[in-house]
């Protein structure tokens, strides 16, 4: 186990400096002058030049790689150029709405398709089965941003029983702020239980008829251990694989539920980065957004070994 | 007081396909006495396995349904029994090996954890008492160093070893009745005979009835008092061992034991000859009218196109499916 970490962890660092170096590079070949938008376009070449040294932009490729990297894992951040402050705050604040945000929808989504793909599968093409693959198909076929505001029709106008958008935030009211997630959360969760509890039932159903499932009954266990004790940690690993691509997505924001929900998180402050040409914030996220999806696959592949000692001989 | 252990009466298993009605097991029936070994033997897709089934009821349901019958137990009707009746004689009472130890096993559990799981839903143990009777159990089965080897996972046995693990989970309950679908199938010779008489040894150790399924003879010989020989989901004969090999009545019987390679062949620095019975088992989808063998059997005749026969007696406990019985002058000189 120790040794599969390890190279895993090795993997990951790898992979994350990669990353670093394709975001780095894509946004330098891009075209736009820093100083320039900072300045605005009545500025002297002189006041350019000499913002530009100071950002560090007279240097070359390695050299402004190499700086913003080292200032990186020194926990400073450039400047973002519309908000003066530094990107790293613009990130932390937003992955506050953000983060909660992912982890509420994927919580939602298992808390849904775990046992409703469990039950399909034990009850292959009766009704039951038959109604919950047409919920999916169902949910597969819904935008969420309209499922979203379906939601706020109900529950906030219609029920009155959550504001109908917006962020306290955690500091003011935590138990307000946690509210504010829950509607978007569950948008968001429910869409995506929809692949989720199709793939749960067909896993499972390949994982029931399998001989040590027959074991397990031989031996006189209860259904119950069987499905759960035995069947079901087969049939996760398809289910995490998908799982985790859907939380490193998540976690790069979900702009349109955002947008709905006026939620300040990290889909809108990157869309309003890109719109204010603001290159250190839209640089650091999209940074951030590779690692995340980089980090969660490292997780899963950590998670993989947990349920089946068969990988880490591998 | 019935002293019999397990009966089989008039069962038929089938299975709907979209293709037809499958008749795997088409009225069978036998019976084990305490403490006796029976070997079910037939070609391969006969029908032993779902026999089998279904008395521990696993049969796959769709597409299996037991259609009639009667299967007791201690003279309890199993098929009678609801889900939860069945299960606490599961495991308990009767225990069932299979053919694959390379699936068989959960490939994620701790074999430790799988052989004292039934100790725990039968007996009540605790998770410690049943751990300590489990590691005992492989140590049993001869299973070296077994109390380092209780947190294995099955991909770090070999396949004898899995059986063996397989063995000492059938056996933890000391159930009355073993079923051991081809125990040793897979397995490759050497390993093969040492499987066999561990199960003898247990055998006789507790004293249990073993229903050993098998299509090779020679095991059947090593193991079993009493045979019954199934075709194409009936029984077509069955008697006892010594009878069996000796004056084998039905034709099919007959191939059989002239299929099974003989030490003899092999001393004699000839390659083993294989005599294999001609033909193809018919279709379970089709409707036969006559016998069942009829397309293979080289002394057909009229009757057996036409009429199914019945078990006909032929000695002490020896039956057979064939109309010879009736038509002796029938039998043509054997090849
Ligand atoms: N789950 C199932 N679905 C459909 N048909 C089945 C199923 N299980 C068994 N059968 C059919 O029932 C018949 C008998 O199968 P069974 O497994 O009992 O044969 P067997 O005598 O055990 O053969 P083998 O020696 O190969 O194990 C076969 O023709 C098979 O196609
Ligand atoms: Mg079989």
């Amino acid at each position: 186990m120790i040794r599969y970490l390890i190279k895993k962890l090795i993997t990951l660092l790898i992979l994350l400096g990669l990353v670093s170096i394709t975001v780095f590079a894509v946004l330098f070949v891009l075209p736009g002058d820093p100083a320039q938008i900072i300045l605005g376009i009545n500025a002297t070449p002189e006041s350019l030049a000499t913002l530009r040294a100071e950002l560090g932009l007279d240097k070359s490729f390695m050299g402004q790689y190499a700086h913003w990297m080292g200032n990186l894992l020194l926990g400073q951040s450039q400047q973002s150029i519309h908000y003066k402050m530094p990107v790293y705050e613009l990130i932390r604040d937003s992955l506050a709405v953000t983060g909660p945000l992912a982890l509420l929808a994927m919580l939602f989504a298992l808390a849904i398709s775990l046992p409703f793909g469990i039950y399909a599968a034990r009850h292959q093409n009766q009704a039951g089965d038959v109604v919950v693959m047409v919920c999916t198909q169902l949910g597969l076929a819904t935008p969420e941003f309209w499922f979203g505001i379906l939601l706020t029709l109900l529950f906030s106008v219609q029920l009155g029983w959550f504001s109908a958008g917006g962020f306290p935030g955690w500091s003011t009211d935590c138990w307000g702020s946690l509210k504010a997630l829950l509607l978007p959360a569950f948008a968001l969760g429910v869409i995506r239980a929809s692949i989720l509890t199709r793939l749960t039932r067909s896993s499972m159903l390949e994982v029931l008829s399998e001989d040590y499932v027959r074991t397990a009954r031989a031996k006189g266990l209860k259904e119950r251990t069987v499905v759960y004790g035995h069947a079901l940690r087969n049939a996760l690993a398809p289910v995490l694989t998908i799982m985790g691509l859907q939380l490193g997505q998540l976690l790069a924001g979900a702009i349109i539920i955002e947008n709905v929900f006026f939620l300040p998180g990290l889909g809108r402050l990157v869309f309003n980065a890109i719109g204010q040409r603001d290159l250190p914030v839209v640089r650091d996220i999209v940074l951030f957004m590779a690692a995340a999806v980089v980090v969660v696959n490292f997780l899963v592949d950590i998670a993989y070994a947990v349920i089946d000692p068969r990988i880490q001989l591998e | 007081m019935d002293p019999k252990l397990l009966t089989i009466e008039a069962l038929s298993v089938h299975f709907h396909l979209p293709e037809g009605v499958a008749r795997a097991v088409d009225g069978i029936g036998f019976d084990l006495q305490p403490g006796e070994t029976l070997g079910l033997v037939g070609e391969s897709g006969c029908g032993k396995s779902v026999t089998a089934l279904s008395i521990l009821g696993l049969v796959q349901s769709p597409p299996g349904r037991i259609e009639a019958g009667r299967i007791l137990f201690e003279s309890r009707n199993l098929l009678r029994l609801d889900a939860e009746g069945l299960r606490r004689i599961r495991g308990r009472d009767i225990s069932m090996i299979f053919q694959e130890p390379m699936t068989s096993l959960n490939p994620v559990l701790p074999i430790g954890r799988q052989v004292a799981e039934p100790l725990m839903v039968h007996k009540a143990l605790s998770r410690s008492e049943a751990m300590a009777e489990a590691a005992a159990w492989l140590d049993h089965v001869k299973i070296p160093a077994a109390r380092k080897r209780l947190d294995d996972y099955p991909h770090q046995l070999s396949g004898g070893m899995r059986q063996r693990v397989m063995i000492a989970m059938a056996m933890v309950c000391r159930p009355k009745l073993l079923i051991a679908d081809e125990p040793t199938t897979a397995l490759d010779v050497t390993i093969q005979a040492q499987i066999l008489s561990l199960m003898l040894m247990l055998k006789s150790e507790l004293n249990m009835s073993v229903l050993l399924i098998t299509h090779d003879l020679g095991v059947v010989a090593q193991m079993a008092s009493r045979v019954v020989v199934m075709y194409a989901g009936q029984v077509v004969e069955e008697g006892r061992m010594t009878d069996m090999f000796d004056q084998p009545f039905h034709p099919y019987t007959r191939g059989l034991l002239k299929s099974m390679p003989r030490l003899g062949d092999r001393r004699a620095g000839r390659p083993p000859r294989l005599n294999e019975i001609p033909g193809t088992v018919p279709s379970l989808i089709e409707a036969v009218s006559g016998c069942r063998f009829a397309g293979r059997c080289p002394h057909v005749f009229d009757v057996c196109r036409k009429q199914q026969p019945d078990l006909f007696k032929i000695g002490a406990g020896q039956r057979a499916r064939c109309w010879l019985k009736r038509y002796p002058d029938r039998r043509k000189p054997d090849a």
